[in-house]
């Protein structure tokens, strides 16, 4: 009794072996990198993560082929080393000794990536699986593109800017004009004697004019 | 004439709320973008430390004197580049009429260089910064194809900016979206021009003075970054080996000349706005100084971020290699650091040299960093920046500080560009009196808006370049020379020395009289010889960005089709053919004045000239 126990786990633990080996057909290697994603807060790497692992796969092959058959046993995971990094397979329990074509593996996987990804707290770049590239996500972009948004607001500015300078300058040069009537005006009312046309007052102030054509300042011309 | 008198001074001329205002006005002028991505460029690639002593020669005794000059020019004669040259002389009077033209030339196409950082400016305000991400291609399967090959930050200012052609003589369509943002930069402009320097003089407290806050922000920044030791180091080691080397010489006059910004007609104008009995000796020092060392400020900060640059990139090159060999050979993460890299390296390579042989893994050096291509001008503010700005935390406000900086550093330069347009045209009263100046300053802008536009087609920047090359550059060294040999020569330097005493209260120094007699014209005329010889020993090539090169993503270099060449020649020679063109006319007009002796010359009677 005992011996055909024995034997038939050997028998079986030879099989795992055959099938799950590195470069096995339909065997894929994972890269995991904990202390990357995770710093301080990185957990250890051991069987019990190695469970989680196996059932996480277990769950990805029955969500995707929706026949509950694949058991956590199915999954065998090899060669771990250090790094982490080990090969796994999944068998098919119906058909024996044989394993899950690799297609439909990967297929799952890629479907539930995002399950896997988040059960480990890791990401695509820090759980790899080699040979399973993942899609990327589409960038994303708000209805208008946001640099229009503050454009829009910087041109609202300027020309606010610009219409209130404007209109100021508007108020100023009115201003100055009606100031200047005003002033002609009232200088109309008062009389003043006026010698060639100009005022007599302006001939006795010390400023005067300077005529240029006599201007001692001749020296401004250069001689052509 | 009017009932009150006109004491001679009060000639309705607009002038500066104070002292401070014109001086920053001309600092904000001659510090540009070129203090930022010109300097620091120059400084390593002529051997750091040592680029100094060339530099400060030619500001002792080529743009000093030349500043000195200018605004002492401008303050006596109180008028534009326009009047100010036709009072000296009339025959000079086309060396105004050059300035004028190299005014309008350079605000054309400078403004636009502006429009490119107004659009780095509102891009900034997203997370992540459009320029750190590839954009994916068409059926989302991975990256796009040119962003890929290239970096993030090349494709986004060549593809998602410029657009730019394959080659100069394919002009692609307008870029809508440059379109907006030249029309924002130039009612911008208008805002700030509006009135002349009413509106300048205030504009220029914030555009002159924030660029210093945000490069000393920079600069705290800069210096507590990873590597910045390294990369200040490598700025400032002297190699005084360089100084061999005529090209450093005339690099370094070249580069003083163009920063402070002379012969542009800009600082006559606003040295005209002075009141005549202002030190001018005073300003004209004060300003060359403010202005070099704040290249040398601003180097500190660009510096120090590309040193940060550059460790980064060994860093990343160093994690790579680890990564691949801890992938290789399965050993636990974090076993290979970065110290002790060299050493795993050495073991493994004796027992494992197949294998590793087998990783390709790519040496990092942190020298070879470091003397990556260096770069100037737009690739330095658009593509080495970004890049360096996507690494440091919180890269969003880091750039939107960088592009205001950016931004106020050319505005107040165009302040300068545009008055040197503005004054002149005001002065020649283009309008009638009546109209207000701020219809001119529309039309001058609204024009200008109109012919920039084609600054925004496909080969745009291009465009730009050649603008930069030909009508930037040799136009302004041959108006330069004129302007001295005109003053000393023609004007006779006793007058003006005379002129400048009574201005600044004090007898002219031995060293202004001998540079302005001897030393600066010699300097002009030997740099514009080599310039120009220069440019002609090889001919006339730009890079292109080119998707489909074979070397692709270096750029391809490409000779300019015949015509674009006979363009660069005529937007060179032409500022310059008015001096002697002027010259041709006022002497025609005075020999067929005296064929007839009864035909006066108004120009002796114009009594309103000698108070204006």
């Amino acid at each position: 009794m005992l011996r055909t126990l024995l034997l038939t786990l050997s028998v079986v633990a030879i099989a795992h072996a055959e099938l799950c080996k590195p470069d096995a057909q339909n065997a894929f290697k994972v890269r995991i990198s904990i202390k990357t994603a995770l710093g301080d807060n990185a957990y250890a790497w051991d069987a019990n993560e190695e469970y989680l692992f196996k059932a996480m796969v277990a769950f990805a092959m029955r969500r995707y082929s929706s026949k509950s058959t694949t058991q956590i046993s199915n999954v065998l995971l090899c060669n771990v080393t250090d790094r982490v990094s080990f090969w796994f397979v999944v068998t098919d329990s119906s058909k024996n000794v044989t394993t899950v074509p690799g297609s439909e593996v990967e297929a799952a996987i890629r479907m539930n990536r995002n399950r896997i990804n988040n059960a480990f707290l890791l990401s695509d770049k820090t759980l790899q699986f080699l040979k399973i590239t993942s899609t990327l996500s589409p960038p994303v972009e708000p209805s208008t593109p946001v640099w229009l948004i503050v454009f829009g607001v910087v041109l609202c500015l300027i020309v606010a800017g610009i219409v209130f300078l404007v209109v100021s300058g508007i108020q100023k040069h009115n201003k100055k004009n009606k100031e200047s009537t005003e002033r002609e005006n009232l200088e109309e009312k008062v009389e003043v004697t006026l010698e060639n046309g100009i005022p007599c007052e302006a001939l006795d102030l010390k400023a005067g004019h300077i005529n240029g054509v006599f201007a001692a300042d001749d020296e401004r011309f250069t001689s052509l | 004439l009017s009932a009150t008198p006109e004491i001679p001074k009060e000639d309705g001329r607009p002038k500066w709320d104070n002292k401070f205002q014109y001086i920053l006005s001309c600092i904000g002028f001659a510090v540009g973008l070129g203090n930022v991505w010109r300097f620091p460029y120059l400084c390593q690639i002529h051997g750091g430390g040592a680029f100094l002593i060339p530099y400060f020669i030619a500001l002792l005794f080529e743009g000093i004197p030349l500043l000195h000059l200018e605004l002492a020019l401008g303050q006596y004669l109180r008028k534009g580049s326009l009047g100010a040259w036709n009072t000296i002389s009339p025959y000079l009077g086309g060396v105004g009429v050059g300035s004028w033209m190299v005014s309008i030339l350079v605000s054309l196409y400078y403004n636009t260089v502006l429009t490119w950082v107004m659009w780095y400016f509102i891009n900034s305000f997203q997370e992540p910064l459009p320029w750190s991400v590839c954009p994916l291609n068409e059926n989302r399967t991975g990256f796009n194809e040119e962003c890929h090959e290239s970096t993030a930050v090349n494709y986004f200012w060549y593809r998602k900016t410029l657009n730019i052609t394959p080659d100069i003589a394919e002009s692609g369509k307008l870029q809508w979206w440059l379109i907006l943002c030249l029309a924002a930069c130039w009612a911008v402009v208008y805002l700030c021009t509006i009135r002349g320097i009413e509106t300048t003089g205030k504009a220029i407290y914030v555009t002159a003075i924030f660029p210093y806050l945000v490069l000393t922000i920079f600069l705290i920044q800069g210096l507590t970054l990873p590597g910045a030791t390294d990369g200040l180091i490598y700025l400032f080691t002297p190699n005084l080996n360089t100084l061999k080397n005529p090209r450093v010489w005339l690099d370094a006059a070249t580069q003083i000349f163009f920063s402070l910004s002379l012969a542009f007609g800009g600082l006559i104008a606003f040295a005209s706005y002075n009141p005549t009995k202002n030190d001018c000796e005073k300003d004209a020092v004060t300003v060359a100084i403010v202005n070099s060392m704040t290249s040398l400020y601003a180097s500190i900060p660009v510096f120090s971020v590309l040193g940060f640059k550059a460790t980064t990139a060994y860093w990343d090159c160093l994690d790579r290699n680890i990564i691949n060999i801890i992938n290789e050979f399965d050993l636990p993460e974090e076993s290979i650091m970065r110290q002790n890299y060299t050493s795993w390296i050495s073991f493994l390579n004796s027992s494992y040299p197949e294998k590793i042989a087998g990783l390709k893994l790519k040496s990092c050096d942190l020298q070879e960093f470091l003397d990556q291509v260096p770069v100037s001008g737009t690739g330095l503010a658009f593509i080495v920046f970004t890049q360096a700005i996507i690494l440091m935390p919180g890269s969003q406000a880091w750039a939107i500080l960088f592009f205001i900086m950016l931004f106020s550093l050319g505005l107040s330069s165009m302040f300068g560009n545009i008055e040197g347009v503005f004054t002149p045209l005001l002065e020649l009263q283009i309008i009638p009196k009546s109209a207000p100046k701020e219809l001119l300053s529309g039309i001058i802008c609204l024009i200008s808006f109109l012919i920039a536009l084609s600054f925004t087609l496909g080969s745009g920047s291009y465009w730009i370049d050649i603008f930069d090359r030909y009508a930037g550059s040799v136009p302004l060294l041959v108006i330069a020379f004129f302007e001295v040999i005109g003053v000393v020569y023609i004007y006779k330097i006793k007058r003006f020395s005379k002129d400048v005493e009574w201005m600044t209260g004090r007898k002219l120094n031995l060293y202004w009289q001998i540079a302005w007699r001897f030393i600066s014209p010699l300097l002009l005329l030997i740099v514009f010889v080599a310039f120009v010889t220069l440019q002609m020993q090889k001919p006339p090539s730009y890079t292109a960005w080119n998707p489909k090169y074979e070397g692709f993503p270096m750029k391809e270099e490409k000779v300019y089709p015949p015509w674009v060449q006979a363009i660069c020649v005529l937007l060179a020679v032409l500022p310059c053919v008015c001096v002697p063109l002027v010259a041709l006319f006022h002497l025609v007009k005075q020999k067929r004045r005296s064929k007839n002796p009864s035909f006066v010359s108004p120009e002796v009677f114009s009594c309103q000239e000698a108070n204006s």
